[in-house]
């Protein structure tokens, strides 16, 4: 009976989830009457704007990551070396993009970094992609912290720290040579993450005005059948990409350390 | 001895503390700042003096129904996705079923808790849209959805579009909760004579209650704030929060940008009122467990 049950739960559970994804893919291929073809994905494929929207967000992403990775790491670091009472504060603000919209986080954005406020970072293109990199930043912290964290709870901080310095390693040397390969699966498993949510960010790109690839996919939605779904199975791909390649790499550690 | 190096600790502590001044120069410019802006703003004239006149200005049917709705929205789903995620968890975990089930389905729930936004909506739309892959098919055995009344663009499509991240987030986090509950406890409940209905809500839920409650806020407000979604299935048309805020910063639809402010200081008091209750409610509930 109560296997019945599990059965059933499971399989109402999978239904639900596959139907989706076998509709967006078959209806992505019934661009030419009577017979499937990849025509929707050729069209996608070949529109300049698809290209260059998508490769502003990959490059946002990889901002984001290197800004997420800078702030992160030492600040986890020194929290758990030398600051363990800050721990209640930091893990406060990283969860708080959790607790606070990200249309809300933009609003303040917006009105206080405007042409005629104090920091007018909204003035220029440049200043924009800035504030949109902090923005994503913000949006991948809590996943980010939380992994960095995890990854410095398995390794012995304080002694790893007094050797380095026993043999006259500085901070940046400790942060960049010890610490940083020690959390390396754990950056990148933050990173890949990141990239997933980056890369298909639509609220922040759309209310700052920045060609990215999520206003460029409502856009496609608004005014095309066929592409749109050629673009969520394309989208979909690159989610499972990221994941997978998070997988990997925690995989690969394992193993590494079950070697060693 | 053991005064010096005291004494010394209390002098060197606030260079200690500059070692998170990058984080908090961060944290303030990026998030608590236009946070505060937001909710100074709810409280200002456009000529920048002190007000309630704002949040008395939200008190419209168009406003009021608009939060209504996306309070509604966001507990159905985050309802929808607690139950129907903890059957598929529960199932995968007590069930008998194979082994070889559970590592798929944590995977795939991690990609599809990530799949959301503009990208989930075309999916719904290609598959119980107006010319979706069910609705055709349906029509085609003589069952016409919309005859029905149903209707992806509207209260209901956006849950089960919603459902499809809520449900994994669940899984997600869940999984691990009940790999926690012990095999020694079911048993000594067994002993006792209780039956598997007497366990669960006497011992397994109250046991699991935090993390159900505190996935059911993260629910809440992840249907709470989501814009990408709803924007891309409906357009601006439905009237929930979110999508109001949304028109309103692009083109101050409201005609009174200070209204704007309230708006959003209404949906993060709503955001931090789900998460204070979670809070308060996790408190009692471990006290009650110690």
């Amino acid at each position: 009976m109560s296997r019945f049950l599990a059965w059933f739960a499971l399989i109402f559970g999978c239904l639900y989830f596959l139907l989706p994804l076998v509709g967006m893919t078959e209806f992505s291929l019934k661009m030419r009457r009577g017979e499937y073809s990849f025509d929707a994905y050729r069209r996608v494929f070949e529109d300049q704007r698809f290209w260059d929207t998508f490769s502003y967000s990959l490059a946002l992403s990889a901002a984001t990551i290197v800004v997420g990775v800078f702030l992160v790491v030492p600040t986890a670091y020194w929290v758990r070396l030398k600051l363990p009472q800050a721990r209640p504060f930091v893990e406060f603000v990283t969860l708080l993009p959790l607790v606070i919209p990200a249309i809300v986080l933009v609003f303040g954005y917006i009105r206080l970094y405007n042409t005629s406020s104090w920091l007018p970072l909204t003035g220029s293109a440049l200043g924009t992609d800035f504030l949109l990199t902090m923005g994503y930043t913000t949006l991948a912290l809590p996943y980010m912290y939380r992994s960095v964290d995890t990854g410095l709870r398995t390794i012995d901080v304080a002694t790893l720290t007094e050797a380095a310095q026993s043999l006259g390693a500085g901070w940046i040397t400790i942060l960049g040579r010890i610490i940083l390969p020690n959390v390396m699966v754990a950056v990148l498993s933050g990173a890949f993450l990141t990239l997933a949510i980056v890369l298909g960010e639509f609220t922040m790109a759309a209310l700052l005005n920045r060609p990215a690839f999520g206003p460029y996919m409502q856009l496609l939605g608004a005014n095309r059948a066929y592409e749109p779904p050629a673009l969520a199975v394309i989208a979909f791909a690159i989610t499972w990409g990221c994941m997978g390649l998070m997988q990997l790499v925690t995989r690969l550690s394992k193993h590494e350390r079950a070697k060693a | 001895m053991a005064k010096d190096s005291a004494w010394r600790g209390k002098r060197r502590l606030p260079l200690e503390w500059l070692g998170i001044l990058p984080f908090a120069i961060f944290a303030v410019l990026f998030l608590i700042m236009p946070t505060m802006r937001i909710v100074i703003g709810a409280f200002q004239t456009s000529d920048g003096g002190f007000t309630f006149q704002n949040l008395l200005d939200l008190n419209t049917p168009s406003i009021r129904s608009s939060y209504w709705t996306s309070i509604k929205l966001s507990l159905i789903s985050a309802g929808l996705g607690c139950v129907i995620g903890f059957a598929m968890a529960a199932a995968v975990v007590f069930g008998g079923l194979p082994k070889g089930i559970r590592s798929p389905l944590m995977t795939f729930s991690g990609v599809a808790s990530n799949f959301a936004g503009v990208p989930l909506a075309f999916a719904f739309i290609a598959t119980i849209g107006p010319a979706g892959l069910i609705t055709m098919e349906l029509r085609d055995v003589g069952i016409n959805l919309r005859a029905y009344g149903f209707n992806l663009l509207s209260f209901w499509g956006l849950v089960i579009t919603y459902l499809f991240f809520q449900i994994p987030l669940m899984i997600l986090i869940i999984i691990p909760a009940l790999d926690g509950l012990k095999r020694e406890w079911r048993e000594a409940a067994a002993v006792l004579g209780a039956t598997t209905t007497q366990y669960w809500r006497m011992v397994a839920l109250p046991i699991l209650f935090p993390s159900l409650l505190g996935t059911f806020a993260l629910l809440f407000a992840n249907a709470f704030g989501a814009v990408a979604t709803a924007f891309a299935l409906t357009g601006p048309q439905l009237n929930i929060v979110p999508i109001k805020l949304f028109a309103q910063i692009r083109g101050d639809v409201l005609g009174n940008p200070n209204l704007g402010f309230a708006l959003a200081f209404g949906m993060i008091l709503i955001t931090v009122l789900a998460n204070t209750i979670y809070i308060v409610l996790r408190v009692r509930s471990e006290r009650w467990l110690k």
